[in-house]
């Protein structure tokens, strides 16, 4: 087997205003199932095409944004080794015990220099997706609202991105799949792989640390992109662009904001990632065209508007 | 009950429109397809929509970023004009941060 280190983002952890509303837009809009809630209020939730019991926990705050990222690793020897290498390279890890989530075994935090924080953890309870390991059907009944099969990734805004990509990709064995050179031939947006998706984990320079820019779920085919977008005019969920093509990853993608003000994404059809390939690079006059591929230039929106 | 319609006047602009006293502020401007207020996310998260209401025009919020609109601002009338909710004619101010970022490359208007 040659997939081990870190396997891939497994939970995100969303600030929301109003719980109750965000539970039914998660589960009934996104198509999300609520497997746990905890007593400190925090909402457990996962897709259902994920195994394991959680992905995305929702905390009621007064501001919106994210609290963490968490990646999987393969086994618990991979995440004391990838500790260990960070901790030679510098940085200070909290280690967050067993339970602390539910289901969740330990889990080593640290902070980037994009003032985001991040966990690494190798156990999470697995619940399955109904369908089984034996003779499964393809998908299970009774999914609700967009069906996303799973959490896929988040991009992040702060300072300091180059430093913190290097984490990613010198330290935890990350991949550079894609980036945006400034004029100065700077990178100002990197997109990281830690499997064989064209991205895990994006960032874009930005002067406030700790910013989301969006939360990414994962959809098969366009048409599913298509009936996404059709349930958020029948819902009156605010969007912000789409649906339409990334030229960055090739994604096809509809961003839309949950009733906080967090940014979401439904994508399909970026590309395999294999580890001999050299990353796309971007130049700073084409941005436009990397980011929405037929609008062909940014808009405010996508470089303001965050939580 | 039937709302009750009010006028929404933009400061230092001709631009005014109506919007009911169960309708957000941002709303009611985007579906007259009218300007003059930065949209954003619509939920009251990222502060692009900030305004303050001039004078002492009745109105309601919803719940908004603390971040975005601290106490102290919010005692001045500072408020999110996608959580905000008229009760009389009102008067805005726009602050939204159509704060350029002047990362070079990364300036839309540039690109
Ligand atoms: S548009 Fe984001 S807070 Fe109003
Ligand atoms: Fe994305």
């Amino acid at each position: 087997m040659s997939f081990t280190g870190v396997m891939r983002p497994g939970h995100a952890a969303i600030r929301v205003l109003d719980m109750d509303e965000s539970v039914t837009y998660y589960t009934e809009r996104m198509g999300l199932m609520k497997t746990d809630e905890d007593d400190q209020g925090r909402v457990y939730l996962k897709a259902w095409d994920e195994l394991d019991c959680f992905s995305i926990v929702l905390r009621e705050a007064d501001s919106p944004g994210i609290d963490y990222t968490g990646y999987k690793t393969f086994s618990r020897a991979d995440m004391d080794e990838l500790v260990g290498k960070l901790e030679d390279y510098g940085i200070d890890i909290e280690w967050i015990a067993e339970g602390e989530l539910n289901n969740c075994g330990e889990r080593a935090r640290f902070q980037t220099p994009s003032g985001h924080s991040f966990e690494l953890y190798s156990e999470k309870k697995q619940i399955g997706d109904g369908l089984g390991r034996t003779n499964p059907n393809p998908w299970p009944e009774g999914l609700k609202g967009m069906q996303v099969y799973r959490f896929d990734h988040v991009l992040l805004y702060g300072p300091n991105i180059i430093e913190t990509t290097k984490i990613f990709t010198d330290v935890l064995g990350f991949d550079l799949t894609e980036r945006v050179l400034t004029p100065e031939g700077e990178m100002n947006v990197t997109f990281v792989s830690c499997s064989n998706k064209a991205h895990d984990l994006a960032f874009v320079e930005y002067p406030e640390p700790n910013k989301l820019h969006h939360v990414s779920f994962m959809l098969m085919t366009w048409e599913e992109v298509l009936r996404a977008a059709d349930l958020m005019s029948m819902h009156d969920i605010s969007i912000d662009i789409g649906p339409t093509r990334h030229g960055i990853t090739r994604g096809r993608t509809i961003y839309f904001f949950d009733p906080s003000g967090n940014r979401n994404e439904v994508f399909c059809g970026d590309y395999t990632w294999y580890p001999d390939r050299e990353p796309i690079t971007w130049t700073a006059e084409e941005l436009g065209r990397a980011i929405f591929y037929h609008d062909r230039r940014l808009n405010e929106n996508f470089l303001t508007v965050v939580t | 009950m039937v709302a009750e319609k009010f006028t929404i006047a933009i400061e230092d602009s001709d631009e005014a429109f109506t919007c009911s006293s169960d309708r957000n502020v941002l709303k009611a401007m985007e579906q007259l397809g009218r300007k003059g207020i930065p949209v954003g996310c619509r939920g009251g998260g990222c502060g692009v929509c900030r305004v303050q209401v001039v004078g002492d025009g009745r109105y309601r919020t919803g719940k908004m970023s603390r971040e975005q609109v601290p106490v102290d601002d919010e005692r001045q009338g500072i408020c999110l004009a996608c959580k905000l909710f008229p009760e009389a004619d009102l008067r805005l101010k726009v602050l939204g941060r159509w704060q350029k970022h002047f990362i070079t490359g990364m300036n839309p208007e540039a690109a």
